[in-house]
């Protein structure tokens, strides 16, 4: 029998859902806002209303080039993701279909990596990128946000593919289809929906990713988390324009995850439910 | 040609040993099925022949030729899944297409030969339906079909039925039958449902436990299982097995007695018997009774017999019919 819930319990509680999204959305909707003001409006105090200005997207764009860091997080996002793929899907092809022992285990050890403070190896990383000429280069920041997000890549993929029957597998092989076969004309196009949203997911966290960026890049691949860093100074930090700055890096990412958020979601809940 | 022969054949997973040692003879053209109950290694041995699982000792020979380290493809074998594993992301002229398409084939051999697999299971309105668009039954035929157009040396079905109605369980039941007349290859098929393994087999194998128990043709089996576990399994209702003082007087541990050679009468006979639950199948009458002198018995009447729970009926064996069996389990001649 259906639970029957009152009507005001009803009213009570989409407001406190209605509540809840407005608090998680604030920070995003308090920074356009304050892209919209001057800067001494922005410095002045805490306001809802700006004065409506788009200065402050001009000199961004005009004092400080925005299209270089674009082009340098659509390069290193993407690449890092379609390398990351190329990678992840052997492994965890194996680790779902020719499981051992060890498997899980390894599973395990891959994402614990992700748990490892990423200033432990700030160090020799930075020593390893400067001998090998890797510094303030797209193709090492490229190859480094691959490597950070690959634990999560594998086991995204490798959930999905245990959702698909191994037996469809096994009659591609009885068909005569070799290994890489197997891969390419049955297991990817199966398995689409769930590598289209860990990829979606993969280029959202290399886009959002302020660690690395900053510090193994100086101007030549410098993406947009660095550029925004860039507008703190010693005269103080120009809330207005690091605002708009702020938006400009966001806002494609964003507009990404609104139309993709049903392909998104749909991928962390995968075999949630069968 | 499609003889196939296994030659000590074993298979562990880890430390369990699942087949201890399989030999087994299967002639060109032969429909062959393995039946046993779940767990007894049907599926595996069907696996292993057809390279899905690697073996851990013996041999098997696809006419003549050791195929033992071959990969599946090169066995030349088709095999039909329980689960159909179609591919649910091609039509169903791509998905009989795709095994020619892996062998190289041209377009233009694809086209014919699609067609024609797709007139003979009457597929051909459906060859761009996908999958997920057919019913159980269209989806077995284009199982069938994926495995016809490969002109293998034999077929493998493992249990294809099990996931079908009643009704068209029948009707499928009748058309692979067809189907091997048509086609006179090899066909090894997999099932835990005895009903398939009478009406479709050329040749029973009944496995236990990883050993086969007996081999041969299902009347053989069924009028002379070589011991207990085959008597108990081909037969449905089961067979009668009565120990005790009965079986003694026979000569034996264990006496076996089918149920329709049992004469019911319900005025004398030699057990005297109480009917505990009566099945009116309208064709026959199945009756679940108990003797004080014997213990519980099925009994299988003909036709309709006015007879029902708490009654007392008569039952006198067909001494003829009688099955005996010593300590081992083994049928004394």
């Amino acid at each position: 029998m259906a639970r029957t819930v009152s009507t005001q319990s009803r009213i009570g509680w989409t407001i406190v859902a209605w509540a809840a999204a407005l608090l998680i959305f604030f920070p995003i909707l308090y920074t356009v806002i304050t892209s919209l003001k001057t800067e001494p409006e922005a410095i002045a105090g805490f306001s809802l209303i700006p004065s409506f200005t788009f200065e402050n997207y001009v000199e961004v764009q005009t004092q400080r080039d925005y299209f270089r860091p674009f082009m340098n997080s659509v390069i290193i996002a993407v690449g890092s993701t379609l390398l990351g793929i190329i990678i992840a899907v052997p492994a965890a092809w194996s680790m779902a279909f020719s499981p051992t022992r060890r498997t899980k285990d390894v599973l395990m050890w891959m994402l614990s990596t992700k748990m490892m403070p990423a200033a432990a190896v700030l160090v020799p990383i930075y020593l390893i990128f400067r001998d090998f000429g890797l510094l303030d280069s797209r193709l090492g920041l490229t190859f480094m946000l691959m490597l950070i997000n690959l634990p999560i890549v594998v086991w995204m993929l490798y959930t999905y593919f245990r959702e698909i029957p191994g037996e469809i597998l096994e009659a591609a092989r009885m068909d005569g289809a070799s290994l890489w076969g197997e891969i390419w004309h049955v297991l990817t196009p199966m398995a689409v929906p769930g590598i289209a949203s860990t990829m979606l997911l993969n280029i959202i966290l290399a886009w959002n990713e302020a660690f690395w960026t900053i510090r193994l890049t100086t101007t030549n691949a410098a993406p947009l988390t660095a550029f925004i860093a860039s507008f703190s100074s010693p005269q103080g930090l120009f809330w207005a324009k690091l605002s708009a700055a702020s938006t400009l890096a966001i806002a494609p990412i964003l507009i990404m995850g609104w139309f993709s958020q049903r392909q998104l979601v749909r991928g962390l809940t995968f075999g949630a439910v069968k | 040609m499609g003889q196939i022969t296994l030659k000590n054949v074993t298979k562990s997973f880890g430390g369990t040993t699942v087949i201890p040692n399989i030999n087994l003879e299967i002639e060109d053209g032969e429909f062959v099925v393995f039946v046993g109950p779940s767990g007894c290694g049907k599926s595996t041995l069907l696996r292993l022949i057809a390279g899905l699982e690697d073996m851990s000792g013996g041999t098997i020979l696809i006419d003549g030729r050791d195929v033992t380290r071959e990969a599946p493809a090169k066995r030349k074998l088709a095999m039909v899944f329980q689960s159909y594993a179609l591919y649910p992301h091609m039509t169903v002229a791509k998905n009989i297409a795709f095994p020619l398409k892996m062998a190289g084939e041209s377009p233009e051999a694809i086209e014919k030969k699609v067609a024609e697999a797709a007139r003979v299971l009457n597929l051909t309105d459906y060859l761009e339906r996908r999958p997920g668009q057919l019913s159980g039954g269209q989806r077995q035929r284009v199982a069938i079909g994926r495995a016809i157009v490969r002109q293998p040396t034999a077929f493998l079905f493992d249990e294809p039925l099990s996931n079908l109605d009643a009704a068209l369980r029948g009707t499928m039941r009748l058309e692979i039958s067809e189907l091997h007349n048509q086609l006179k290859t090899t066909m090894i098929y997999v099932t835990h449902d005895q009903i398939e393994a009478m009406t479709m087999a050329d040749k029973i194998v009944v496995l236990n436990a990883g050993n086969i128990e007996q081999v041969g043709s299902p009347l053989d089996l069924y009028r002379a299982p070589q011991n207990l576990f085959v008597a108990g399994f081909i037969g449905s209702p089961r067979m009668n097995l009565i120990e005790g003082a009965l079986a003694a007087k026979q000569g034996a541990k264990t006496i076996g007695i089918r149920p329709e050679h049992l004469a019911v009468s319900t005025t004398s006979g030699e057990w005297q018997a109480k009917v505990g639950v009566a099945e009116h199948l309208g064709s026959d009458t199945l009756l679940h009774v108990h003797s004080d002198a014997v213990g519980p018995l099925t009994v299988r009447a003909g036709g309709e017999i006015g007879v029902n729970h708490g009654d007392t009926i008569w039952l006198t064996p067909d001494v003829s019919k009688l099955h005996r069996f010593g300590p081992d389990g083994k049928a004394l001649k």
